[in-house]
């Protein structure tokens, strides 16, 4: 079950592929902040990681702050062991921090299915949109922005005008 | 042409939007042939079949995109690559009408 509208974001420590780790509490100052269930090998999170990355820097300045986090089994999918994150994320320059989430628990607590799935919280850290980057995955045939009409829904202090959608992508890759 | 087969795993969304594109080409060019589809559901299964990752479309047993057919059986979406260079999770519309020439 994913996580419900106005849930609080769950708190997380994990190490990023800058070698630091990274908390919760670290993105304080953030007045936005978006989780980002992604990993390496899905072609949908290939097919969106531009616009992962355009959304990132387009909004840095407007107090949004991007995170994603791998959780897939990486003895399964050794395309998204740590190693190999770290490798993605400096060859395609990622703007955002990029997490391993190596036991799982973060895409527990969100309650994630889909990679990419993104997870948007205000800056009380509440729930306010869930789902989709926007509703194609081919950029050309994009119709409706859902991001980041929800980001500049909430930095004008109003509600998304979509709350939430459903995610499309690969499933993520539970260890069993 | 006497086979078409789509190989797919239940964990990747892609295959219903390959099946789609590639019956659609085929009734333009008014080829009847059925797409078969063939469920994959186990890494077993996968190495048996040769099956690099969904979808997977073989014609005549051939595999409509060589060089991703030579990747290791995996569960998982496959990767294809539009011609503009672009990731794809289905092959492009003119990569299915080089194979259906």
């Amino acid at each position: 079950m994913s996580l419900a509208l106005a849930e609080k974001a769950p708190s997380f420590t994990l190490p990023g592929v800058d070698g630091r780790d990274h908390s919760l509490d670290d993105y304080r100052d953030a007045d936005v902040l978006v989780l980002i269930q992604s990993c390496n090998h899905c072609p949908y999170v290939q097919a969106w990681e531009g616009r992962m990355k355009a959304i990132a820097g387009d909004y840095a300045s407007r107090g949004v702050r991007v995170v994603a986090a791998s959780s897939n089994d990486a003895g399964n999918y050794p395309e998204d062991s740590f190693e190999e994150m770290k490798k993605r994320a400096e060859r395609e320059r990622f703007n955002f921090d990029y997490l391993y989430d190596a036991d799982q628990s973060f895409a527990r607590a969100l309650g994630a299915e889909r990679t990419p799935e993104v997870f948007v919280f205000d800056r009380d850290r509440r729930l306010v949109y869930h789902g989709a980057i926007d509703d194609n995955r081919d950029e050309t045939a994009v119709t409706t922005r859902y991001l980041r009409d929800a980001l500049d829904g909430v930095l004008a202090g109003d509600e998304p005008p979509v709350a939430e959608t459903a995610p499309v992508g690969c499933t993520v890759k539970w260890k069993s | 042409m006497e086979r078409i087969e789509l190989f797919y795993w239940e964990g990747c969304p892609s295959h219903p939007e390959a099946k789609e594109l590639l019956e659609q080409l085929l009734a333009e060019r008014g080829m009847e042939v059925e797409v078969e589809l063939r469920e994959v559901r186990t890494q077993q299964e996968a190495e048996v079949l040769r099956f690099p990752g969904s979808p997977t479309i073989r014609i005549d047993d051939r595999d409509i995109d060589p060089a991703g057919a030579a990747a290791p059986p995996a569960m998982t979406c496959r990767i294809y690559r539009l011609p503009d260079g672009r990731v794809s999770p289905i092959p492009s519309r003119e990569q299915l009408e080089e194979a259906l020439r």
